[in-house]
């Protein structure tokens, strides 16, 4: 009969790292073939993308990437991070419907992050990926406790947030999946909704304490009428605002720039209203960053990208530029020229390259909203003004009837 | 031939006289096998033969029988069942005489004999009369018969699985073993051996144990027997009730008080064997309530199968001081030896499991003792005070911890630079891991590190790695957590500050000359590794100068010559951490681009090391090189192929590298990362690889574990060289037709063969999704078509098995789409008519897990293309 050896491991860990080394290796080895059958997989699937369900299938395409990278770590996560902040584009004019179709509040003035909270903890990542805190927090399964959580102890939330350093307090702007629920697919009247009725009753928005390092924050969202507007304008809030959002309360959420959130400031309600430059200052002539593409055109980082005009090849030559380089021009004294509400003429000059930590060119809502703001600026009355009198708007439709 | 002759001389210590008797023994074998076991059995029954002849006799018969490597053993079960019945009836009578024999070797060397061959026959319902006729011996007079007879069971217990024992005969089996260690046996030597066969049969008892009367009766006698005047009885009978804890926790409730009161007279007063066990009993709870109350908290329902009863809750006020006292009990010089274990190890390893098992609790029970005996002149106080101090520091709340430790902190740093005693210096440098490992992080609430004490921690753990070797290992170790704890600190470090100073302070650990002592060399690289692996973006330029001076110890690990086999098993050891180091770094280096384009220059030097490293037989160095190259082809990507006309080789032979497995089963995932960097470049070397991958699948003489990575390899290579998998198709598919049909059920596996054979099925299903997905918009698609009908018909067969794993599941269900996606309409017909592409789909696709549900939708929408065509 084997003698029973009782010995334990005596001050030593009980994985070496050696074998730590070899599970990463395997951990990393599945991972990649994973990726190269996806990859191999997706390769056909843009195939026949033309097929009649090809937009059911992008949108569970999107849903499942969330599922997906929740169990992302390091690199792959900042950069999936990176690219699922849905933006707002900035507003040039003034929607239509705005009073029944939208929602409006004041935007927390900080850094804009996507909170993930999953087995345990929570991690916050900035728009570039990069994660600004990892902290325990009361969110579902957001800090290693030993309470049994409603809720599987592998789903996860994800909250689009922004962090306001003066009070430590994560504002709740969106909710993009709810303990493994995804909201992708909701409206916005649904996820506001959503955030308003879950978030409380999780404890989150209580003080910090060990368990729970950082507050979150609710937002007042309102209807954009008359009474709404007033308040998001001008009733005071716990944080500082950074301009007004507005978002379409049919809109789903969409990574990247959509025109179904829209962004708005003036000198009232943000410090930010024109950008400033490397030394804090507003420069006397608005300056944009564009793109250089292959045949030497200048274009906006939207899809698809904004024309803003040509570089000629021998410049291009002479000052060592490639396409694909982010390059930073001033604004003229001949202006931005809209025929059509199309761009028709941009008189640019070239200042040089952009900052390296630039990521992408200028949007064309954020040129021609700075354009405007120099200009001809969108005022709040304005906006008063276009949610003012329900009446115009019943008057409208009567008019059509009254015809007969 | 003179058997017994041969035998004796098979043992002289004459070397020429030995080889004689042992060619002419092994000749006999081959010439004639029922003979030869025949004639040794006669030899071990016969009592007028010398002892030693006897004994051998017995010997060689065992090891006809079994053998440790698994594939020999099954060739000689195998030999043993085809063999003459005459010639084993003939066996088997000798043996069972052996066993009334008056020598004791003889008989004690007879019952393993039986045992081994009841291992072999009873599974295919042979040998029916065994049990009867051994029960009937135990009621013979003579008490060494019945000694053999129990010790006989005991070793069958230990070789039959209880399923082929039925429970009648369990019945009286346990029914003898527990009457022959009833204190009314008073023969010592018949009590020890019931009571060491009571604890192999211990897993037959399942029926016994559910019934109250006979569980009493069980219980009340291994109780009783622990009070043994035999220390050896005492300790077999400990023994048993560890196990007891281990299998039957939750039939322990009745008995709990007693065994407390027994196992802590034991520690206190008996012998150091055991107490030793009885400490085990305590520690064996802490792993059945950890594992429960794990269950627990993963548990979303909150009820489990197992009921927690708290057992060390409800002893705690008992048992944590019984622990404590324990802690004073250390051997002088234990930390320089590794394989001590003695009373205060046991102990103090106890009382961690159990501030494991209770949390908070245990807090205050322990407080007065530290703070008694941390001061106090006898280093056995203050190191006992300290040990306790770190035991704890896993299980209570950090709310509860920190505060100590803030207050802990200063006095174990003193105490570690100025504690006269080593032993104390250790320990104190093992508490400081543990605070690390446990309380330090980057994301948990109030830090213990901040900037107040940064610098000192450092600066005190610094000078400690210049302290003797077990020291300054433990100080290594405390580091290594305080780096880890810096792990996702975000853009900026803590330790940045200190980066070099610490990163020289390691490296000069390594070259201490007494570095191989104590692991202390081993343990300075972990460390080093650790502080690359969590250091930020700010250290990358230092971690870049990190590169070369590795790669110059490296360098001139490798020059050193003429070295003594003992220097040259260090120089292996250092070869293996010095590329596991270099693994690392090219991790790092290689996750962000930045970094990755300036490290790269360095490849072709890293590359020419470890073509070097090659030369030199150590599996750890060439499984730690082999990895690194795995890294460093993932970071280069495409232009790693100008590396293989030289690596090539060496990855060949490693492929075939049987004897040590690991290096095999590393090598072929390196394969897989480098089909995946060189994509089709790496067609020139896929013939040699793909014959030993095949090779190898098809050898029985590798391990098992290897064979699931080989399979999934075949599908690595497809997917990278697309089409030209053709001239490997036949070869190929005719592999995995074959495996497929075997693994296509599990019926009659225990759960760990279950598990093996998921792996086995994922790999195949790996291989056919890349093969598929390789030969996707390709014109050779038609020669798939004839395997398409297969390969359904092994989706459905394991579909129909229900007892996939999470993973086959996904893996499955992705290659029915890999095959709508290649074949498109020529599969539709096929596809319709299987059980997958219905039921299976539908259940997948309304799986919870998300990667099963991406692939079947996967699956679903390739479907729908291929029929709609």
């Amino acid at each position: 009969m084997a003698p029973h050896d009782l010995r334990r491991p005596f001050k030593r860990p009980l994985i070496s790292d050696q074998e730590r080394r070899r599970q990463h290796s395997l951990l990393r080895q599945a991972q990649n073939r994973l990726d190269a059958q996806r990859h191999a997989r997706f390769l056909v699937s843009t195939a026949f993308s033309l097929s009649s369900s090809q937009t059911l299938e992008s949108h569970e395409k999107e849903e499942l990437d969330v599922l997906e990278a929740s169990k992302l770590k390091g690199a792959e996560a900042r950069k999936w991070f990176a690219k699922q902040l849905m933006h707002p584009e900035w507003m040039i004019d003034i929607p239509q419907n705005l009073t029944n179709d939208w929602f409006v509040f004041a935007r927390p003035s900080g850094k804009r992050c996507f909170v993930v909270s999953s087995n345990g903890t929570t991690i916050s990542r900035l728009r570039n990926g990069s994660i600004l805190h990892r902290f325990p927090s009361k969110l579902p399964n957001g800090a290693r406790t030993k309470e049994v959580s409603s809720g599987s102890s592998n789903s996860y939330s994800i909250l689009d947030c922004i962090f306001h350093e003066q009070d430590q307090t994560y504002y709740v702007i969106d909710m993009v999946c709810w303990r493994g629920y995804s909201l992708y697919d909701c409206t916005s009247e649904f996820r506001f909704f959503w955030v308003n009725s879950k978030l409380v009753e999780t404890g989150a928005c209580d003080p910090p304490s060990y368990y729970h390092k950082y507050r979150f924050g609710l937002v007042p969202v309102y209807s954009c009428d008359q009474s709404g507007l007033c308040s998001a304008y001008s009733v005071p809030v716990s944080y500082v605002k950074d301009g007004l959002l507005f978002y379409n309360k049919h809109a789903h959420y969409q990574a990247g720039i959509t025109p179904l959130a829209l962004v708005w400031k003036d000198e009232n309600c943000s410090q930010y209203v024109m950008d400033t430059d490397n030394k804090g200052q507003v420069p006397n002539q608005q300056q944009v960053v564009l793109e250089l593409q292959e045949d030497g055109k200048l274009a906006t980082c939207d899809d698809p990208p904004m024309e803003f005009g040509c570089l000629d090849g021998s410049f291009i030559q002479q000052s060592d530029l490639h396409s694909g380089y982010l390059l930073r021009f001033a604004i003229g004294e001949g202006g931005l020229v809209l025929v059509d509400g199309k761009l028709g003429k941009a008189d640019l000059k070239y200042l040089g390259k952009a900052n390296r930590a630039r990521a992408s060119a200028d949007s064309f809502s954020k040129v021609m909203f700075q354009y405007s703001v120099r200009h001809s600026p969108l005022i709040i009355d304005d906006l008063l003004g276009s949610v003012s009198s329900p009446a115009d708007q019943e008057s409208e439709t009567c008019d059509v009837e009254m015809d007969g | 031939m003179e058997v017994t002759q041969a035998l004796l001389n098979a043992q002289s210590i004459d070397g020429t006289v030995r080889k004689h008797a042992e060619e002419s023994l092994r000749q006999f074998q081959e010439q004639n096998l029922p003979g030869f076991l025949v004639s040794l059995s006669g030899e071990l029954a016969s009592e007028d033969k010398p002892v030693d002849s006897r004994k051998l006799a017995g010997l060689i018969l065992k090891n006809a029988l079994d053998a440790k490597d698994e594939n020999r053993k099954r060739e000689l079960v195998q030999r043993w069942l085809s063999l003459d019945s005459a010639a084993k009836a003939q066996v088997k009578a000798c043996l069972l005489q052996t066993l009334s024999s008056l020598v004791l070797e003889a008989r004690s060397t007879a019952t393993q004999v039986v045992a081994k061959i009841a291992g072999i026959e009873l599974p295919q319902k042979q040998w029916p009369e065994l049990i009867g006729s051994l029960l009937s011996n135990i009621h013979q007079v003579p008490a060494h018969v019945k000694q053999a007879t129990l010790e006989t069971l005991g070793y069958l217990c230990e070789e039959v699985s209880h399923e082929v024992v039925d429970q009648d005969q369990v019945n009286k089996i346990l029914t003898a073993v527990v009457q022959g260690m009833n204190s009314s046996e008073k023969n010592n030597d018949v009590r020890l051996a019931a009571t060491r066969a009571l604890y192999n049969a211990l897993g037959f008892a399942q029926a016994n144990f559910s019934n109250d009367m006979e569980r009493e009766y069980i219980m009340r006698v291994v109780c009783e027997t622990t009070m043994s005047p035999e220390v050896k009885i005492r300790q077999t009978a400990f023994e048993c009730l560890v196990s007891i804890a281990a299998m039957y926790y939750v039939k322990l409730a009745p008995y709990i008080q007693d065994i407390y009161n027994i196992t802590a007279k034991a520690v206190r007063g008996d012998e150091e064997s055991v107490a030793l066990q009885a400490i085990e009993f305590w520690s064996t709870i802490c792993d059945e309530e950890t594992d429960i109350l794990e269950e627990y908290v993963g548990d979303t329902t909150g009820d489990s199968d197992i009921p927690c009863f708290y057992f060390i809750k409800q002893a705690l006020p008992a048992l944590v001081p019984l622990l404590l006292e324990t802690l004073l009990k250390q051997e002088e010089d234990q930390d320089l030896d590794e394989g001590a274990w003695n009373i205060a190890m046991a102990g103090g390893t106890c009382l961690g499991l159990v501030a494991r098992t209770t949390g908070d609790d245990i807090v205050p029970l322990v407080m007065p003792f530290i703070e008694e005996n941390i001061t106090k002149q006898d280093w056995r106080q203050r190191e006992a005070a300290t040990y306790a101090f770190g035991s704890i520091l896993e299980g209570p709340s950090p709310d509860k911890l920190v505060p100590l430790v803030n207050h802990a902190l200063p006095f174990m740093l003193s105490a570690l630079v100025k504690d006269p005693s080593n032993h104390v210096k250790d320990t104190t440098a093992w508490t400081l891991g543990r605070m690390f490992e446990f309380l330090h992080s980057s994301i948990v609430g109030t830090p213990i590190i901040n900037e107040g004490n940064a610098q000192q921690i450092i600066t005190v753990l610094l000078q400690s790695m210049k302290d003797v070797p077990n020291v300054a290992e433990k100080a290594c170790g405390a580091l290594y957590f305080l780096a880890q704890g810096y792990e996702d600190v975000g853009l900026t470090s803590p330790i940045t500050p200190f980066f070099q100073e610490i990163v020289q302070s390691l490296l000069t650990v390594t070259h201490r000359e007494d570095a191989t002592e104590s692991r202390l060399r081993t343990a300075a690289y972990e460390t080093l590794n650790e502080v690359v692996r969590c250091s930020t973006d700010e250290t990358a330029p230092l971690v870049l100068q990190l590169v070369a001076v590795i790669m110059m110890e490296l360098h001139k690990c490798l020059e050193a010559q003429n070295l003594s086999s003992d220097e040259r098993e260090k120089q292996s050891e250092l070869t293996g951490l010095l590329c596991g180091c270099l693994q690392v770094i090219i991790q790092k280096l290689g996750s962000s681009e930045p970094t990755k384009y300036v490290f790269l220059q360095y490849a072709d030097q890293i590359m020419g090391l470890f073509i070097r490293v090659f030369a030199c037989r150590n599996a750890t160095a060439h499984e730690e090189a082999m990895l690194a190259i795995g890294a460093l082809a993932y970071a280069i990507g495409p232009d790693f192929a100008k590396y293989l006309p030289e690596f090539y080789q060496f990855l060949e032979a490693d492929l075939q590298n049987f004897e040590d497995y690991q290096v095999c089963a590393v090598t072929v995932g390196v394969v897989g990362d480098i089909c995946r960097a060189l994509e089709d470049k790496i067609l020139p070397y896929c013939d040699g690889i793909m014959t030993q991958l095949l090779k190898n699948l098809s050898s029985d003489n590798l391990h098992r574990s290897v064979k699931p990575p080989l399979f999934s390899c075949i599908g690595d290579i497809a997917l990278a060289i697309g089409d030209n998998f053709n001239k490997y198709l036949t070869y190929a598919m005719n592999t995995l037709q074959i495996a497929a049909e075997m693994y296509a059920h599990t019926s009659g596996f225990d759960l760990e063969m279950t598990e093996y054979i998921n792996n086995l099925r994922n790999g195949i299903l790996e291989a056919y999704s890349g093969i598929f997905q390789g030969f996707k918009n390709s014109s050779k698609t038609q020669f798939l078509i004839p395997y398409a009908s297969h390969i359904l018909h092994f989706l459905d067969s394991i579909y129909m098995e229900k007892d996939m794993d999470d993973v086959v599941m996904k893996t499955a269900i992705g290659v029915l789409g890999d095959l709508a996606d290649t074949l498109g309409s020529n599969a539709a017909s096929l596809i319709q008519q299987s059980l997958s592409s219905r039921d299976f789909l539908n259940e997948c696709l309304t799986s919870d897990d998300h990667m099963i549900k991406e692939s079947a939708k996967w699956a679903k929408l390739a479907i729908s293309r291929a029929i709609s065509v």
